[in-house]
């Protein structure tokens, strides 16, 4: 059974998506990353103009397994490319070209490839999007004028209500701790 | 933050900047403009001027954002007009036939293929500094590449063109793919030119996500700036004058829905640089295979002059060397005519670019001359008789010598320091480059053809009106989409930029002040 999550509502009603806090340098949000990481969170992330290099160590975060899916779609492709030019030339309408065999590997080897490796791009966008859960356009993080200045020079920690160690006054006073500046409520969801 | 500071507004007075105007710093002495450091100990910036991630933002949104200089309009309407024309002769060549070309039983590959060729070469420089130099952590691409990324799925619009008109019967031109149709057969798998049909329309396409992908975090600020100017409620101009419909909606829905919701997360930047990571990967096999199977149309023929084993990895540094001097060709001009790009662009990423040029000249200069020697040294009469009494000396022994010229003699200009660090003379290369490889492959093409096994058949080629038209009509549709992209998309990777700026680093502590590192870095 999972465990019921307590839900924190404002005082206007909303619900409480999390606590964000601004950091002035990347080092200063890499060190507060650390922080958070020991501290037990698991519902948090950093937001940063630019992936910060070293972050997701900082941050604990697992190495995705997209380039596995990416390899085994890719692969998929080039066996289906393989298939079709054999099925096509060797078994459905056997084409004498030039005298030679039917159903050759060898001249099927550059549209094998070709097709391996659209399928593999074609997954790697795909599985990008939609392991990070996008498109979303209508996120409560967006909504905050402040937070849109993520996209320009701003560094940012959020943590989420959703964590299990999440209470609205010990994570700000941590984020505080950690030199955040101005921290704040974020609403909705 | 988007919006300029109270203070900033009076520091900007006070340094006698106008609103908008960047201040520049001085520039340790010897270095061109700062980034032509020669010292080891010390790293050359990447971008000049000690810009904020502030500033690169307010750079690169401002080329999307504000309307562009006067050059702009003129020469988009210029472009734009070739594009039509060229255009035009495409309709008539399609009413006429193909014999509009001057084209004829001996030769009967010309202009069409050589204009293929050419724009699929020059293709190959923007995935190259995208995919290869990524994975070879060369940081400097990152300036450079978006342009680079864009120029390629251009040059490849105007390269897919060719074969597509080429084919005579083009309202039959879906019997290339493996559709089924009304004989009961497929393709021909066996061909070379059908792999040349999945390899140029993967890469296309491959190239497209990746240009795609890259974008998306950039598309990301452009909205969000928009959204804040909206939500501020700040008078903006309208998309036209008697509609209540202001830009800053446009952008905010357009760009919105590119950017796919994107906001920085930094679990979401992990997936997205393993994926670019995965991209770059399969784009470097992929550039190398692209060419090299347009080689094969030519080197799995018989004809004197195509039936080489050097073709593939001839013809891929060919179109690296074609297709950077094309990047030189629109960046140099793009650098001096938009604000604050040279912060950017600096000298050094020109000089490393001259340099590439250099390196994949001389192993195309290695290459003509090694085609002379197996001719020579394969005891293949047709063979030694097509180089040394056709090329050299035959009736196209200008367009070789041209070719010899422009691609083996100018860019040896480029060992001279000098030359590699003024943009004027690297804008010239890379004039007479692009002269030159066009003529390669004119050389390749229509030498071979003309001169076949017996005399009976020989026979010369001259372009018509048609030719000419749709060649010129090419180049217009290339600059029109250009032109285009430099006023409406992110010309640079704003994210990338930024992440190789000193202050990016988790592990640089500034001095104090915001963003700013310290001096030398």
């Amino acid at each position: 059974m999972a465990k019921q999550r307590k839900v924190y509502v404002t005082e206007s009603g909303e619900n409480v998506y999390g606590v964000i806090a601004e950091f002035a340098t990347p080092a200063d949000v890499y060190h507060a990353a650390e922080k958070v990481r020991d501290a037990g969170y698991s519902q948090w992330d950093v937001y940063a103009p630019f992936p910060i290099h070293g972050i997701d160590e900082a941050m604990g975060v697992k190495r995705t397994k997209l380039p596995l899916y990416c390899a085994l779609i890719g692969l998929t492709g080039a066996g289906l490319g393989f298939l079709m030019q054999y099925w096509m030339s060797g078994v459905d309408y056997q084409l004498v070209v030039q005298g030679k065999p039917y159903g050759p590997w060898e001249p099927f080897v550059p549209i094998t490839f070709e097709l391996g490796i659209l399928f593999t791009a074609f997954s790697t966008l795909i599985c990008m999007l939609a392991m990070n859960g996008l498109p979303r356009h209508n996120h409560p993080l967006l909504k905050k004028d402040r937070f849109l200045a993520v996209s320009d020079d701003t560094l940012a920690i959020c943590i989420e209500s959703t964590d299990d160690k999440f209470d609205p006054d010990q994570t700000r006073a941590m984020l505080e701790r950690l030199g955040g500046r101005n921290i704040d409520l974020v609403e909705g969801d | 933050m988007t919006t300029m500071h109270p203070d900033e507004s009076a520091a900007r007075r006070l340094a006698g900047l106008a609103n908008g105007e960047l201040p520049t710093y001085p520039v340790p002495p010897g270095t061109g403009d700062g980034s032509l450091v020669d010292d080891p100990a010390v790293r050359a910036p990447l971008v000049l001027n000690n810009r904020s991630f502030h500033d690169i933002t307010e750079i690169v949104c401002g080329y999307a954002e504000k309307p562009p200089g006067k050059w702009w309009l003129p020469l988009f309407g210029l472009s734009f007009t070739i594009a039509q024309i060229g255009t035009l002769f495409i309709l008539y060549l399609i009413i006429t036939g193909i014999g509009a070309w001057g084209m004829n039983n001996q030769v009967d590959w010309a202009w069409d293929i050589t204009n293929f060729v050419f724009w699929i070469g020059i293709g190959h420089a923007g995935t190259l500094i995208s995919a290869i130099l990524c994975l070879l952590k060369q940081k400097w691409r990152t300036a450079v590449n978006r342009s680079a990324e864009a120029m390629t799925i251009f040059a490849v619009i105007c390269a897919a063109t060719f074969p597509g008109i080429h084919i005579g019967r083009q309202w039959m031109a879906w019997f290339l793919l493996p559709i089924p149709n009304a004989n009961a057969i497929w393709p021909n798998f066996k061909s070379p030119l059908l792999w040349d049909v999945f390899a140029v329309s993967t890469y296309g396409t491959v190239s497209f996500l990746f240009w795609y992908m890259g974008m998306i975090p950039d598309f990301a600020t452009l909205r969000d700036r928009a959204d804040l100017r909206l939500r501020r409620n700040l008078e903006g101009p309208r998309v036209l004058p008697f509609l209540a419909l202001r830009t800053d909606t446009v952008r905010a829905y357009v760009y919105g829905f590119l950017a796919m919701g994107w906001r920085f997360s930094s679990r979401h930047w992990h997936r997205y640089e393993v994926a670019y990571l995965v991209l770059a990967g399969i784009s470097t096999p992929l550039v190398l295979s692209v060419h090299s199977i347009v080689s094969f149309d030519f080197a799995t023929s018989i004809l004197p002059g195509w039936h080489t084993t050097i073709f593939p990895p001839y013809f891929v540094a060919g179109a690296i060397f074609g297709g950077f001097a094309m990047v030189l060709l629109l960046l140099i001009p793009a650098r001096e005519l938009f604000p604050n790009m040279k912060d950017l662009i600096t000298l050094r990423h020109i000089e490393n670019m001259a340099k590439i040029i250099l390196a994949t000249g001389m192993i195309v200069g290695f290459a003509y001359s090694m085609e002379f020697f197996i001719a020579w040294y394969s005891g293949n009469q047709y063979e030694s008789f097509l180089f040394t009494h056709v090329r050299a000396r035959g009736p196209y022994a200008w367009a070789y010598w041209t070719m010899i010229f422009c691609n083996v003699v100018t860019p040896q200009v480029f060992w001279i320091r000098f030359c590699r660090q003024s943009p004027l003379i690297v804008f010239i290369v890379s004039i007479f480059v692009t002269i030159g490889m066009w003529f390669e492959r004119f050389v390749i093409i229509v030498t071979s053809l003309h001169r076949a096994f017996l005399p009976a058949e020989w026979s010369m080629f001259w372009p018509t009106a048609v030719d000419i038209g749709i060649f010129v009509g090419s180049c217009g549709i290339f600059l029109t989409l250009f032109l285009l992209f430099l006023r409406f998309l992110p010309v640079f990777a704003m994210a990338e930029v930024k992440a190789v700026l000193p202050q990016a680093s988790p592990h640089h502590h500034p001095d104090g002040g915001h963003g700013h590192g310290k001096d030398g870095h």
